[in-house]
């Protein structure tokens, strides 16, 4: 069996100022996984997240949610982008994405996600990009404001032997 | 990185540094599918273990009754292994167990009834793997969506009532049919101190 040290990170971005677009470009097709870890809050306490520049609607989710009382389920199809939740606008949340295979060009891209509003929800949930395409880009557009000074995004890569 | 931002936006490629995370094994079943994908001669050098992966089976139905499991060590006696599960499969959530598999069941995978291309996702942690005084947990965040109201997501735990060291691992769908073309695994080790 090969080894090899791994879990690479390979940006950190950090809001500071008028930023309401996070981007992650130039993405080097060398790892099998990548890990996105977000720290984050905006007015909207969502974002939203687009593969290569494609706004066309190829994204979709299966969530799971609990909220205090009760979990639930919920489904969306040919959506526009994918649209992970985060902090308000006074309480900070935590996001950790797991885009599966994003380099292979055979396959469509997967994504496990925790999101965690501690405000309001803890989340889980199940994503599928319907493209083929090696992701080399990932944007994160705070809908309606600006991302708040100091919302952290690290993207890590994940290389199997 | 060209960052493409509307703002002052702090960013760095942070400096290489060795980590606790390897990478040991892949595996990526080829045309024709399989009935089973091993990891074997796993080392015990590592504190736990990660399995990460896309996966597939070439049966038809929805993703709900497309299971998979993983058993350790060749051993797929039922009596010892019990699963816990919560998931959502879009509609509505549930919770239930069970101990009628030979291994970690859980769900998440891709039937071939919606699109060649569409494949589930895995993380399986499997916690002390190599620790022979205690039975063992495999911990998992599995899921399929298929741009329909077939989809699921899956959280489970399941106890391996076994203290041997886990040198094996070896994953099968649970029901009909086999890993499907392009379905891969790859298996990382994570150090301790």
């Amino acid at each position: 069996m090969a080894a090899g040290s791994t879990y690479t990170p390979i940006e950190t971005q950090t809001a500071s100022g008028s930023v309401s677009v996070i981007t992650f470009s130039s993405i080097p097709a060398t790892y099998t996984d990548l890990e996105l870890v977000m720290a984050a809050q905006n007015s909207d306490n969502y974002c939203v997240m687009r593969l290569n520049g494609d706004s066309s609607g190829l994204y979709s989710r299966t969530t799971l949610i609990g909220n205090g009382t009760s979990a639930t389920s919920g489904q969306a199809s040919n959506n526009t982008s994918w649209f992970p939740s985060n902090g308000s606008s006074t309480v900070i949340a935590n996001d950790i994405i797991q885009i599966m295979n994003y380099s292979n060009t055979t396959t469509f891209k997967t994504a496990l996600t925790r999101m965690n509003q501690s405000f309001d929800a803890t989340y889980a949930a199940v994503w599928l990009y319907r493209s083929t395409s090696a992701i080399s880009s990932i944007s994160l557009t705070s809908p309606t404001g600006n991302w708040i000074t100091g919302s952290t995004f690290t993207l890590y890569g994940i290389a199997a032997a | 990185m060209l960052n493409i931002i509307s703002g002052t936006l702090s960013s760095g490629t942070p400096p290489a540094v060795p980590n606790s995370y390897e990478s040991i094994a892949t595996v990526t079943v080829g045309s024709g599918g399989s009935s089973t994908v091993s990891f074997t001669s796993i080392p015990s050098t590592y504190k736990h273990l990660q399995v990460r992966g896309i996966v597939a089976t070439t049966a038809s139905g929805s993703t709900d009754s497309n299971y998979m499991i993983t058993s350790a060590n060749n051993d797929t006696n039922t009596s010892n292994y019990y699963t816990h599960y919560i998931n959502g499969n879009g509609s509505s959530a549930a919770s239930g167990g069970n101990n009628a598999y030979g291994g970690a069941l859980y769900s998440g995978v891709a039937p071939k009834t919606n699109n060649t291309n569409m494949f589930g996702g895995l993380v399986i942690d499997i916690l002390d793997y190599s620790n022979t005084s205690k039975n063992k947990t495999f911990r998992t965040l599995t899921g399929a969506d298929l741009n329909n109201t077939n989809g699921i997501l899956y959280f489970s735990s399941a106890v391996y009532l076994n203290t041997a060291a886990i040198t094996s691992l070896t994953f099968s769908i649970a029901y009909i049919g086999d890993l499907a073309r392009y379905s891969s695994f790859a298996l990382y080790g994570i150090k301790g101190a």
